[in-house]
């Protein structure tokens, strides 16, 4: 019997329900439902006065719950201090910091430098690498952020005046336009916001000579694009920028990024002739597919970053038309 | 306890944010704060990826000058690998915060246990 009853508790636990085992019989019906749970827990008490009951009923008193996070607190702490531990001791083991012999080192990054140039047509040995190399990888981290768009998109939806009058987040759009928008904000972001979205675009075209990238490029875009909703009101981007046209923008440019790369397949994918020229090293329109895949990132990257800002600010975009 | 604790400085200091961040993902109740502990275990292992690809003294893996001796570069796959992390890192936390206002709208507290108890408040009234 004990045993059923374990098991049983273990089944409720499984299916995600409370542990408290059901009572066959309601002893008396007639008591007062002020809180349940203590009434459930009378009820256990009356068919089954174990020890595990008398503890789980000492667990919902409040000194139980006291208790109960002092313990939790003290484990926890103590579990994050043998964590950190560890991992300080196997930091320790580890080969010496920035030494030229260490095992990652290896023949890899070798052939990526060595023979980077000539293979992917990059400068930036690291764009070559993530864009030519490991491009379906990277392929993978904008269908990333691509789906933490929607995700959030999904979470903090606003659909707007459309018929349904559905808000998702009522609250969130309480709060009133500004009246007075911030002077200094204004006058700022009218003078940095060109400069950022230029520089932006620069990062991106620059991937393959220089530091920077799709990623980071895309990062900066994101950042004006957010500069500039914050000092003119989200009003005024939406009048070229809602949530339909940034998901369509990002959609076209995962496309693009996934039907350059399948041609690349397409025609060997190990670097055969892909008719597709390198260029001179060094000048902008080099390194093959680089350079487009770089732009397909960076817009993916811009949409995502402005998309997160313009939902956690006003609870959505409205989805235009 | 290995002899290189101290020589691996940046790891060391990675693994410390690590901890740090875990700690707070433990200990803090509110739910903001433990998206932040979320987030410096991130950053924690970014320090970490970034100080294996290091070698003492050499430059950043852009070709200069027409050097392509693989002795003139550091090493270029962990800045990849620290790419792929930020990206799934920004991805989780946009995710873990949209999560997290919902959760606000509907039990009107950050604090987790308080949003636990009010949940099973809930169910055993329902």
């Amino acid at each position: 019997m004990a045993s059923y009853r374990l098991f049983r508790r273990f089944a409720n636990w499984v299916e995600g329900e409370e542990v408290y085992p059901i009572p066959e019989i309601e002893k008396n019906g007639s008591s007062v439902r002020e809180h349940p749970i203590t009434e459930d827990m009378a009820r256990v008490r009356s068919s089954d006065e174990g020890v595990g009951t008398l503890l789980r009923r000492w667990m919902d008193s409040p000194q139980g719950v006291a208790a109960f996070r002092r313990v939790y607190t003290v484990t926890a702490a103590l579990l994050c201090a043998a964590i950190v531990t560890l991992l300080l001791v196997t930091v320790s083991y580890l080969p010496r910091f920035g030494a030229p012999d260490n095992p990652a080192n290896n023949e890899v990054p070798r052939r990526y430098i060595e023979q980077g140039l000539s293979e992917t047509g990059a400068i930036n040995v690291v764009a070559g690498m993530i864009l030519d190399y490991r491009a379906f990888d990277t392929l993978g981290e904008s269908n990333v952020l691509f789906a933490a768009t929607v995700a959030v998109l999904i979470l903090l939806r606003d659909d707007g005046e459309g018929k349904k009058k559905k808000r998702a987040i009522p609250e969130l759009k309480q709060e009133p336009e500004r009246e007075r928008p911030d002077p200094i904000l204004r006058a700022s972001a009218a003078v940095v916001g060109p400069f950022a979205l230029l520089y932006g675009v620069y990062v991106i075209l620059n991937g393959h000579l220089s530091a920077g990238g799709g990623f980071s490029g895309g990062a900066i875009l994101g950042a004006a694009l957010m500069l500039l909703s914050a000092a003119f009101g989200q009003e005024k981007l939406e009048r070229v920028f809602t949530a339909r046209r940034c998901k369509a923008l990002t959609f076209l440019a995962l496309m693009c990024y996934a039907l350059l790369k399948s041609w690349s397949f397409y025609t060997g994918a190990n670097h055969l002739p892909s008719g597709i020229p390198l260029g001179t090293p060094g000048s902008i329109l080099s390194g093959g597919l680089i350079l487009p895949l770089n732009i397909c990132v960076g817009l993916v990257v811009g949409c995502t970053m402005y998309s997160f800002y313009a939902c956690f600010r006003s609870g959505g975009m409205r989805d235009g038309t | 306890m290995g002899p290189n604790l101290l020589a691996n400085y940046y790891e060391t200091a990675a693994m410390l944010i690590f901890g740090i961040g875990f700690t707070a993902l433990f200990l803090s109740r509110n739910m903001i704060k433990k998206v932040i502990g979320f987030n410096l275990m991130d950053t924690g292992m970014f320090l970490f990826l970034a100080a294996k690809g290091y070698v003492e003294g050499r430059s950043a893996p852009i070709l200069t000058d027409g050097v392509r001796s693989a002795t003139a570069y550091i090493n270029p796959v962990p800045a990849g690998l620290v790419l792929t992390g930020i990206v799934v890192s920004v991805s989780v936390t946009a995710f873990l915060l949209a999560l997290t206002v919902r959760l606000y709208l509907k039990y009107r507290t950050l604090n987790l246990d308080e949003m636990l108890q009010r949940s099973r408040r809930n169910e055993a009234e329902s």
